[in-house]
């Protein structure tokens, strides 16, 4: 077989692998979210979305999930603001203030890759000791504060990137004009990096949202809607998970259609940080 | 040439870490005069341009040694307030960077943070320093839509009216032409010539028919050694060095 055939072989066996790994990603998604609607529409109904659950809620009665829907809100909302109001001063103390390539920054980079690998049951765990500690029971504080330590990683280091792609020489310009350190970082580094920022902190939404292990032992469960953060919270992975336990059909398809209005929430909030990121990315300078 | 220094170099070296950008320099700035700088590539010029806005302190491991006297005040005295050091230059880099934010807005930047709150001001200022660049009826109708959507010629103006929004006394400019065609090139040219009643004007080139269009003054450094500075004329069309001389016909570069 002569060199040139060998060549548009391999090109060709090489192009059916990458196009059929491809082809196999967007196949696991349609399964995945085909699962969740042809199950889930099957229990889906309008007071899954707006009752909390009655007396017989898992053994089939009537009844829905809005006490997991508002609950999984409040946490991941309360987690997120948490997890900016700690994370949005490390990224602009290391991309405005710490030495470029300094020892500091590069450990502190270091420490966001350790902790995002770190599994969510251990924050859980770790939530749950602090609580102890601080003689706190199960409730929506709890887990706002052991969501916020897993999604904290996730949102600094999304936020990190974008920020290190921001030019020097812009926060050049603003120093020449005789602004403070601290000046250029709120008005110049925050609003070049908006898009990016935005689109980090909805990606850490989304996880904050959909996790069940770190907040299994934080948050607890109730079947009220939360009206204290020191009272225990329902959420949507909990309820998808305590519904799939029980031995009763009907309250197994409602996990499908508990899973269904997590997936919806997640999507939507895929979609609106899209359009978010592209509204913000006008004012971007190259 | 008679002239009143402005700026007063003395015995001024730069390192970044082992190396030695500056050597030893020692040099008076005029006072409202065009003031070009030029030098083959890495031969210091633009760090003794960021010296005087101290905006080399924003690179890692550099330091410095001797003294940059801008109206008499050490800059680089730590006591010395770095901020209002800053806000007596405006700086034109070599491309463009708008802030991401509205025309306006850019030009509302530096008064905004030192201290002018009112509308009325602030829009005489956009105005005001909008036509001193001649970009005012480019732009007059879209004040507040990006400026990263302008071209980079308009950038390039509008970084310069951004620049003479905080009233500064001197203008440093890094190869300010260099990213633009030549009509943008030629428009920012004019605008220095005009300038220059009021302004310092200190501009890093590497092109000499540029040097020799605005030149009042020439500064030549090579490999960071001061090698000869004096009027314009002096320098370009009868240098006493020999290494000016071979710069100027193009034998080093």
């Amino acid at each position: 077989m002569n060199r040139v055939d060998r060549r548009k072989i391999e090109e060709a066996v090489f192009k059916v692998m990458m196009v059929g790994s491809t082809l196999l990603i967007i196949a696991v998604l349609v399964v995945i979210l085909a699962t969740v609607v042809v199950k889930g529409m099957a229990a889906m109904n309008l007071a899954m979305i707006t009752q909390t659950p009655k007396g017989g809620y898992y053994l089939g009665k009537e009844g829905g999930v809005l006490n997991a829907i508002v609950g999984s809100v409040y946490l991941a909302g309360g987690a997120t603001v948490l997890a900016i109001l700690i994370g949005l001063p490390v990224v602009l103390y290391l991309n405005v203030y710490a030495k470029r390539g300094g020892r500091l920054a590069a450990f502190t980079r270091f420490s966001f890759d350790v902790l995002w690998g770190v599994p969510s049951i251990v924050y859980g765990a770790f939530g749950f000791t602090l609580m102890l500690f601080f003689g706190l029971g199960a409730s929506l504080l709890g887990g706002i504060i052991a969501v916020a330590l897993l999604i904290l990683p996730i949102m600094c280091r999304a936020m990190d990137e974008v920020m290190r792609m921001m030019p020097k020489e812009l926060l050049d310009a603003s120093y020449s004009l005789g602004a403070t350190r601290l000046e250029t970082a709120m008005k110049v580094a925050v609003r070049q990096a908006l898009p990016g920022i935005l689109t980090a902190v909805l990606i850490a939404f989304g996880r904050g949202i959909g996790d069940a292990a770190s907040v299994i032992f934080t948050a607890g469960f109730s079947d009220s809607i939360p009206y204290s953060l020191f009272r225990p919270a329902a959420t949507l992975p909990l309820a998808i998970f305590f519904q799939l336990g029980t031995p009763f059909p009907e309250v197994r398809e409602r996990a499908y259609a508990s899973a269904l209005i997590l997936t919806v929430v997640i999507l939507a909030i895929s979609v609106v940080s899209r359009l978010l990121a592209r509204r913000f990315t006008r004012h971007i300078v190259r | 040439m008679e002239f009143t220094t402005h700026i007063s170099v003395q015995n001024f070296n730069v390192f970044y870490g082992s190396q030695q950008a500056l050597k030893d320099i020692t040099i008076d700035i005029p006072d409202k005069k065009i003031i070009v700088i030029i030098g083959p590539s890495g031969c210091g010029k633009t760090t003794l341009l960021r010296s005087f806005n101290r905006l080399i302190d924003t690179t890692e491991g550099v330091k410095v040694r001797g003294k940059v006297l801008v109206d008499g005040e050490d800059i680089f005295d730590p006591a010395a307030e770095v901020t209002r050091i800053r806000k007596k230059m405006g700086l034109l880099s070599q491309h463009p960077y708008p802030l991401p934010m509205s025309i306006y807005d850019n030009i509302a930047y530096g008064p905004r943070i030192h201290g002018t709150k009112n509308k009325k001001a602030l829009d005489g200022i956009v105005e005001h320093y909008l036509k001193v660049s001649s970009l005012w009826d480019e732009v007059k109708d879209r004040l507040h839509s990006p400026a990263s959507r302008l071209s980079v010629g308009q950038q390039q103006r509008l970084c310069l009216a951004r620049g003479l929004a905080v009233e500064p006394e001197i203008i440093l400019a890094d190869e300010p032409t260099s990213a633009l065609d030549p009509k943008s090139s030629r428009r920012i040219e004019e605008t220095f010539m005009r300038l220059k009643q009021r302004y310092t004007i200190i501009i890093v080139t590497h092109i000499l028919r540029q040097a020799k269009r605005l030149a009042d003054y020439v500064v030549f450094l090579y490999l960071g050694e001061l090698i000869e500075h004096g009027p314009a004329k002096e320098i370009l069309e009868n240098p006493r060095q020999e290494m000016t001389k071979e710069y100027i016909s193009g034998a080093i570069s």
